[in-house]
């Protein structure tokens, strides 16, 4: 270990650092400030802004921290006279061409050049010649451009390289003419696109949505949980006046580094879209009437009172995947509470044939970070880009910096920026087939017989040098991964894949993971929001209905909670809803109004506290960052009231602490287990292709932020639902 | 510039561009396709008049495994390629010290006034494109000298160049 150490000395102090290190990375460690705009962590070096120069003895003239390794003995001064002659230089240079137009700049009060400027520049500048201008450049309704004050560290075009896997921007041009940009006129389109906003370190790049609403300083920041996807991405709400102006990344190494998907960064702009409703409605014959809290929720109780009353089975109630923790266990009470067990937040799921050999919460088989390390994975059904924007930067990390060999088995070729070692799409068989014969090749390879469950599939199996190369890859090596995506999941064979799956894991020792479908499902799976099991993972006496089939039962009387729309639930399932019945709907929007009777208007994920427990099984609460609009109150606390109102024992939660606390007392036994049990042969449920996961449709807070239905991921989407 | 999306339809390449540019993948490493980009442009600009097009540049992309905007890179920086349609015959006229000594800014004065157009553009005819030289074009012991195309002209007076400039059509 320590052949690996030389001994450096920084500013006379003598540390010692990792052979190969830059500069400024010992410098960086031993908490000497370098100032620089190019170089960044998480991007390539690229040493062309020369912010970073520092003195080092021996040598002639001052290096560049950020491309200078260090070596044994190397004597370094960061602050002495010629380092901060140079770096002077250098600030000179930069602000050559550099607009002064900070007062009109959204970068202003946030920005590494004003900073700097203000340490290393000189307080008149000596240049009286004219500033070049650069056209701004249209890529896309996300970020705006003011290309003039770009600087060319180059950061945004690494990022596109090295981050998305494709290159998008580039350097145009030279010299005095260089200029970043597309070339031709066309949008940055990477479902991560986002992230050169804060990877630039002028006001070049900026916020398009957020554009000269709010200054950084009259801003407060308060942290938040993206709902969006199961990673439990962590950003940060910049509030004002109890509204959120935009949304930034909060850095995680171990969920999201320093980045966050455009999702993400951009679905802020759906909480005030102009549907949100701000008063509890009731449906009066063909029209709506506002009313007050009081009246609506009595209504309710009673209405839901009553129905109980005669038979408890007849209530339905439906919780979107996206709900806090906490409103799933309320949600979950409630439910049982007026003694039925027809819960669910599986809304997308067709195939509940074996949820009794579910693992009590979908894991993900490891934890992010260590997707990063794995040697070989197997996707099977999950159009990962798009399901898990940065799970499939972290599988994209693993196959370009590791080599890993990942492959897949889907109904449809979808489009990945990284090697695939194999690819198994339709091919005129499904999944299911592919799937089979990988685990006959794996079978075959090792001479074992295969489990039960799945005896009768394998049999018939076809397997081809594909399947057999599949078979291979995950048999040997360090790390290996199955993981089942949502694709799989709403897919009316998933009990079949799910045991493929689980056969192919016991044969070839591989793990398996689940990457789960919506963005808060492990906490909906914990607080018991399921038809077959309570609180935990806790087996019931009886089972209720899961989503379709409570739909397709046409109950009398349904609940949903978190803004759930026609596009979340099975096709047709507005009609069931309201053959018979009578429907409460806690929602955000007004679209609620397509199906429910009772609508009480509840706080989006921004405006409630509350906790996300993500893919790997970590628990993370947030305060709330905004206040809800108008008389909108997060819905943990209209749960309580309404279980006030049913008269249930217990329901006296004075904060979202105290519910998440209850939980998580019963749940202090779970451990993160996908092993599967079953050994019944397993049949295929219906013919029912799954739901495509759209990027930027996958809740009613995505489906209301004006920028991103704007791209063209989105227009392209939609094109397609026409045609 | 253009507004072709790059999803577009390729064009493709002709036959002989790709065996050109088969002929560069060879010297170099397999993975470095990279490298033979310059000459796919210099081969491609030849083939079209003297300038590159967006459908070129994505269609060498495409061959190259490429992204475009890599292409469009290297097209943009070096001043020996064209990125707008321009006049066929491509008029250089050096003004570097030793030209400049001998009288190469007159001389581009007079080629100026004589195509009527300034340097960096085009006779509307579509003969002449006067191009920005980036200089110097290692001719000092002939200057002023004047490059068309890839001809170099020595020792040139003002009546040389006109008669250089009338032969050609």
């Amino acid at each position: 270990m320590s052949d690996d150490l030389v001994n450096i000395e920084i500013n006379g102090r003598p540390v010692q650092a990792r052979k190969g290190q830059m500069l400024i990375h010992a410098t960086d460690a031993s908490g000497d400030y370098v100032p620089r705009f190019c170089y960044h962590d998480k991007l390539p070096i690229a040493a062309n802004c020369r912010m970073c120069l520092v003195e080092v003895e021996k040598a002639p003239k001052p290096l560049p921290a950020c491309a200078t390794p260090v070596a044994e003995g190397m004597k370094i001064f960061t602050k002495s006279p010629k380092a901060i002659a140079a770096q002077k230089a250098v600030m000179e240079f930069l602000l050559i061409n550099h607009p002064l137009d900070c007062p009109i700049c959204d970068q202003g009060g946030e920005c590494e050049l004003q900073d700097l400027a203000v340490g290393f520049g000189r307080d008149v500048a000596r240049y009286a010649e004219r500033k070049r201008v650069v056209k701004d450049k249209n890529i896309g309704p996300l970020v705006s451009t003011d290309m003039t004050r770009c600087i060319h560290c180059t950061r945004c075009v690494r990022f596109t390289s090295e981050i998305q896997g494709f290159q998008e921007l580039g350097t145009c041009g030279r010299g005095e003419h260089v200029e970043i940009g597309t070339f031709i006129e066309k949008s940055v389109e990477h479902e991560l696109s986002g992230n050169i906003i804060d990877l630039c370190p002028v006001g070049a790049l900026n916020s398009k949505p957020y554009r000269y609403s709010a200054r950084a300083w009259e801003m407060t920041q308060q942290p938040l949980v993206s709902p969006h996807d199961s990673v439990g991405t962590n950003m940060f709400a910049h509030v004002l006046r109890g509204r959120v102006m935009r949304v930034v990344p909060r850095v995680n190494e171990d969920i999201n580094e320093n980045w966050i998907a455009d999702r993400d960064r951009y679905s802020y702009e759906g909480l005030y879209s102009e549907d949100r409703l701000t008063k509890p409605q009731m449906r009066e014959g063909y029209s709506w009437r506002e009313v007050d809290w009081q009246t609506a929720l009595h209504a309710v109780a009673d209405r839901l009172n009553a129905v109980a009353r005669q038979d408890a089975g007849q209530i339905g109630v439906l919780a979107a995947p996206s709900v806090t923790l906490e409103e799933a266990y309320l949600t979950q009470r409630i439910a049982r509470g007026l003694g039925s067990n027809n819960i669910d937040h599986r809304l997308q799921r067709s195939d509940c044939s074996d949820q009794q050999f579910d693992p009590v919460f979908p894991w993900l088989g490891c934890s992010i970070a260590e997707l990063e390390q794995t040697g070989s994975l197997l996707v099977i059904g999950s159009n990962l880009r798009k399901e898990a924007p940065l799970l499939a930067h972290r599988i994209r990390k693993a196959a370009v910096k590791r080599g890993a060999q990942v492959a897949f088995i889907n109904a449809r070729t979808y489009k990945y920026l990284f090697p695939v070692s194999g690819y198994l799409a339709s091919n005129g068989i499904g999944m299911v087939d592919h799937l089979a014969a990988v685990v006959a090749a794996a079978a075959q390879a090792k001479g074992v017989t295969v489990p039960a469950s799945v005896n009768a599939l394998v049999a018939k199996a076809q397997a081809s040098d594909a399947h057999r190369a599949i078979a291979a890859q995950l048999s040997s090596g360090e790390r290996r991964i199955i993981l089942l995506g949502a694709l799989a999941q709403r897919d009316g064979g998933f009990a079949q894949l799910r045991a493929l799956a689980a056969a192919l894991s016991q044969i070839t020792g591989a793990q398996l993971g689940y990457i789960a479908d919506g963005g808060n499902t492990v906490a909906a799976h914990l607080a018991g929001v399921l038809p077959h099991r309570g609180v935990a993972g806790q087996s019931l006496p009886a089972s209720g209905l899961s989503a379709a089939d409570m739909l397709d039962a046409k109950l009398k009387s349904y609940l949903l909670v978190g803004s759930i729309e026609a596009q979340d639930l099975p096709a047709g399932a507005i009609e069931k809803m309201r053959a018979n019945g009578f429907v409460v709907a806690l929602s955000s929007y007004a679209s609620a109004k397509d199906y429910a009777d009772i609508i009480l208007p509840i706080g989006t994920f921004a405006e409630t506290s509350g906790t996300y427990v993500n893919v790997e099984g970590r628990w993370q609460s947030v305060p709330g960052a905004a206040s809800p609009l108008g008389e909108a109150r997060p819905a943990w606390k209209v749960l309580r009231v309404l279980g006030n109102l049913l008269n249930l024992s217990d329901f006296d939660y004075e904060n979202s602490e105290q519910i998440r606390d209850e939980l998580r007392n019963q749940t202090g036994n779970v451990i993160a287990d996908n092993r599967y049990h079953n050994t019944a042969a397993v049949a295929r449920h219906s013919a029912a292709e799954a739901i495509e996961v759209q990027l930027y449709s996958v809740d009613a807070i995505v489906r209301r932020a004006t920028a991103l239905q704007l791209t063209h991921e989105a227009l392209q989407a939609r094109a397609g639902e026409q045609a | 510039m253009s507004n072709t999306d790059h999803n577009a339809v390729q064009t493709g390449l002709s036959a002989h561009l790709k065996e050109e540019i088969d002929h560069w993948l060879t010297k170099f490493p397999p993975e470095r396709k990279r490298s033979a980009v310059l000459a796919a442009l210099r081969a491609a600009q030849h083939e079209n008049n003297g300038f590159l097009t967006a459908q070129q540049m994505d269609a060498i992309a495409e061959y190259l495994q490429l992204p475009p905007i890599q292409v469009y890179e290297v097209a943009s920086f070096y001043s020996m390629f064209e990125t707008k349609p321009v006049g066929r015959y491509h008029v250089s006229v050096c003004t570097n010290i030793s030209c400049m000594l001998c009288g190469g800014e007159e001389l581009l004065e007079h080629v100026e006034k004589r195509l009527g157009i300034k340097v960096g553009e085009s006779t509307s005819d579509g003969r002449f494109f006067l191009k920005r030289e980036e200089e110097c074009l290692a001719a000092c012991t002939g200057a002023p000298m004047m490059m068309v195309d890839h001809v170099f002209y020595e020792n040139l007076t003002p009546a040389r160049v006109d008669e250089i400039l009338d032969s050609l059509k």
